[in-house]
C-alpha cells in the first residue's frame, strides 16, 4: 500500500539546516493497522506531513505501491485526521456541512452526498448531530466529526496524527475501539502516530518506534496479538505487557547521534507534535 | 419555569430596554425645561429644534436631501465593502504583490480623508459620482487590510485540511479562506462605516446642491439656527439606527465566532 524508503526532512533555519528525519524506512501493506510510535519531539508530525503530501521531502521517496503514485501532492487515496479537532473543523459550518465539504468533488450527485454525509455520521455514532456545530459538542464528538469527515471521503489510507492526545481517558478507549470497528468494517488501511506506548500496541498490526530527532526508525515490531481487541481482554494479556515494555525499552534509550543535535538546536517550534 | 421566574425574566428583559433609555431621556427633560424660555439666538428652545426636525427631516427633505445622502454613503460603502474584500482575498494569497503593494496601500490609507475633498472636485467634479468614489476610495482601505491579514491567518491545521482533502482553490477561498477571516473583515467593514458617515457628510459641505451636510451648513450660515441643532440631532439618530443595523448583521454573520471563542 504505502512504501517510505529513506525518507528524510530538514527545515532551513538561520543556521544550520534543521533535521528532523535522518532516515526513515517502512511499509504498510494493505490493509494494514500500522502505528507509530516515538518520544515527544521526534518528528512524528513532520513524518505524517510528508506521508500526506502536505509538505516536501527532503530526500527519499514515498510511494503508494498499488498506484505506483509517488506521495508529492495529497492523494485522492488518503484522508487525514488530524490532532487538534478543535482546529481541523471549520467552526462556521454545522457538523453535516463539515463531513460533506470534500466530497463535493468526489461525489457530483447531491442527495447521494447527503446520504454519504449520513451514514458516516451514523458510523461514528453521531446521527441527529448534522445540524449542530462543532462548538456545541463535546471534545471527543468532535473527533468524532473528524473521523466521519475522513470515513465519508471513502479512502483507501487514513492517516491519523496522534488522533486522541487532546481527549480524557475513557473518551480516548471509546475512539480507539471505534477506528478498530471503522477499520474492520471498511477495510482500509491505517497508519495512526501516536506518543501513546500502549496505544500503538493496542491498535497495530505492527509498531513503527522512531528515535529521538533526527529521527530513525529504531525498530519495527510486530505485533502478534489476536484480534479482535478489546480494551480490558487484549490489555489484560501477558504478551501486550511484554509487547509494551520492548517499544518502551527502545522508545527510552537515547540514540547517539540525537543528543548533541537536541542540545544544539534546542527545541524547535517547527515541530508541531512536541 | 416558576410564575415568579417568568415575571422576574421578564422584568429583567424590561429593565435592559429600559436602563439605557434613562440618561436620554433625563437630558431631553433637562434640556426642554432649561431651554425653554431661552431667547439666546444661539441656543432655541428644544420645543422649536423639536418642531423644525418634524417640519424639514420628517417632510419633504426625506426625499431631496436625506434619502440622496444616505444612498451615496450606501453605493459607496457598499462599492468598497465588495472591492475590498475580493482585492483583500486575491492580495492575502499572493504574498509577494501584497508585500510589493504595501507602500502604496499604506500611503493610500494614511492620507487624511478630509483633505481629499477638494483634491476630487479638482479632479472628479463635481455631483454624485465623485462624492461615492471619494467615500468608496476612503473605506476601502480598512477593509481591504483587514481581508489581507484575516485570510492570511488561517490556522495552518486548517490549511492542511483543505489541502489534504483536495479542495479546488475556490472551495478554499469561498468555504474556508473567507469564512474564517470573517471576524476580521467585519472589524475592517466596522471602522469603514463609521468612515462612510463621516464621509457623506464631509462630501457634501463643498460643492455640494443636497444632503443632510448640505442644509445643515446653509441653515448655519443663513441663520436659521434650530434647522442646524435639527440636523445634529438627525445625524446622531442615524448614525445611532446605522450602528444597532450593523451589530445585528455582525450578530448574526459571526454567531459562531463567538460561540467558539467562549469554549
Amino acid at each position: 500500500m504505502l512504501t517510505v524508503e529513506n525518507l528524510q526532512k530538514s527545515y532551513p533555519t538561520a543556521g544550520a539546516p534543521l533535521e528532523v528525519l535522518r532516515d526513515v524506512s517502512f511499509t504498510v501493506a494493505r490493509g494494514e493497522f500500522v502505528t507509530v510510535v516515538g518520544p515527544s519531539g521526534a518528528g512524528k508530525t513532520t513524518l505524517l506531513r510528508c506521508l500526506a503530501g502536505l509538505l516536501p521531502r527532503s530526500g527519499g521517496s514515498v510511494v503508494l505501491t498499488g498506484t505506483g503514485t509517488v506521495v508529492d501532492a495529497p492523494p485522492q487515496e488518503v484522508a487525514c485526521v488530524f490532532q487538534d479537532y478543535s482546529r481541523s473543523l471549520m467552526p462556521w459550518s454545522r457538523v453535516g456541512r463539515n463531513v460533506e465539504l470534500p466530497l463535493r468533488n468526489t461525489i457530483r450527485d447531491r442527495g447521494e452526498r447527503r446520504r454519504a454525509v449520513d451514514v458516516a455520521l451514523r458510523q461514528v455514532g453521531l446521527d441527529g448531530f448534522a445540524d449542530s456545530y462543532p462548538w456545541q459538542l463535546s471534545g471527543g464528538m468532535q473527533q468524532r466529526v473528524a473521523i466521519a469527515r475522513a470515513i465519508a471521503y471513502r479512502p483507501e489510507f487514513l492517516i491519523m496524527d496522534e488522533p486522541f492526545a487532546s481527549v480524557d481517558a475513557q473518551t480516548r478507549a471509546d475512539l480507539e475501539d471505534l477506528v478498530l470497528r471503522i477499520r474492520q468494517d471498511a477495510g482500509l488501511t491505517v497508519l495512526l502516530v501516536t506518543h501513546d506506548i500502549d496505544e500503538a500496541v493496542y491498535l497495530g498490526d505492527r509498531v513503527v518506534v522512531l528515535s529521538n530527532r533526527p529521527s530513525v526508525v529504531v525498530d519495527v515490531i510486530d505485533v502478534d496479538l489476536p484480534r479482535p481487541r478489546g480494551q480490558v481482554s487484549t490489555k489484560g494479556l501477558p504478551r501486550f505487557a511484554e509487547l509494551r515494555t520492548e517499544v518502551a525499552k527502545l522508545i527510552t534509550r537515547p540514540t547517539a547521534s540525537s543528543w548533541p543535535h537536541v542540545d544544539r538546536t534546542g527545541k524547535s517550534e517547527l515541530d508541531r507534535s512536541s | 419555569m416558576t410564575a415568579a421566574e417568568a415575571v422576574g425574566g421578564r422584568g429583567r428583559a424590561a429593565a435592559r430596554v429600559l436602563v439605557p433609555l434613562l440618561v436620554p431621556a433625563a437630558i431631553v427633560v433637562v434640556w426642554w425645561f432649561a431651554s425653554a424660555a431661552s431667547t439666546s439666538p444661539y441656543f432655541p428652545p428644544l420645543s422649536r429644534i423639536l418642531a423644525t426636525f418634524a417640519e424639514h427631516w420628517l417632510g419633504d427633505r426625506v426625499v431631496s436631501d436625506v434619502l440622496p445622502s444616505l444612498g451615496r454613503m450606501l453605493a459607496g460603502f457598499g462599492a468598497a465593502v465588495v472591492v475590498g474584500v475580493g482585492l483583500g482575498a486575491l492580495l492575502g494569497r499572493l504574498p509577494l504583490l501584497a508585500h510589493a503593494l504595501n507602500p502604496v496601500l499604506q500611503f493610500g490609507r494614511a492620507l487624511p480623508a478630509t483633505a481629499l475633498v477638494p483634491v476630487s472636485i479638482a479632479v472628479l467634479g463635481i455631483g454624485n459620482v465623485p462624492k461615492i468614489l471619494l467615500i468608496a476610495f476612503v473605506t476601502v482601505f480598512p477593509v481591504m487590510l483587514n481581508t489581507i491579514d484575516g485570510v492570511r491567518g488561517v490556522d495552518p491545521v486548517l490549511e492542511d485540511v483543505t489541502r489534504s482533502y483536495r479542495l479546488t482553490r475556490r472551495q478554499r477561498l469561498f468555504r474556508v479562506q473567507l469564512p474564517a477571516a470573517a471576524p476580521q473583515v467585519v472589524a475592517g467593514v466596522r471602522v469603514a462605516l463609521g468612515v462612510a458617515f463621516v464621509m457623506m457628510i464631509v462630501t457634501e459641505l463643498i460643492a455640494a446642491t443636497n444632503g443632510i451636510g448640505f442644509v445643515t451648513l446653509i441653515a448655519q450660515q443663513s441663520f436659521r439656527v434650530s434647522l442646524m441643532w435639527s440636523g445634529m440631532l438627525l445625524l446622531g439618530i442615524l448614525g445611532v439606527a446605522v450602528n444597532v443595523l450593523f451589530a445585528l448583521a455582525e450578530r448574526r454573520l459571526l454567531r459562531w465566532y463567538s460561540h467558539a471563542r467562549e469554549d
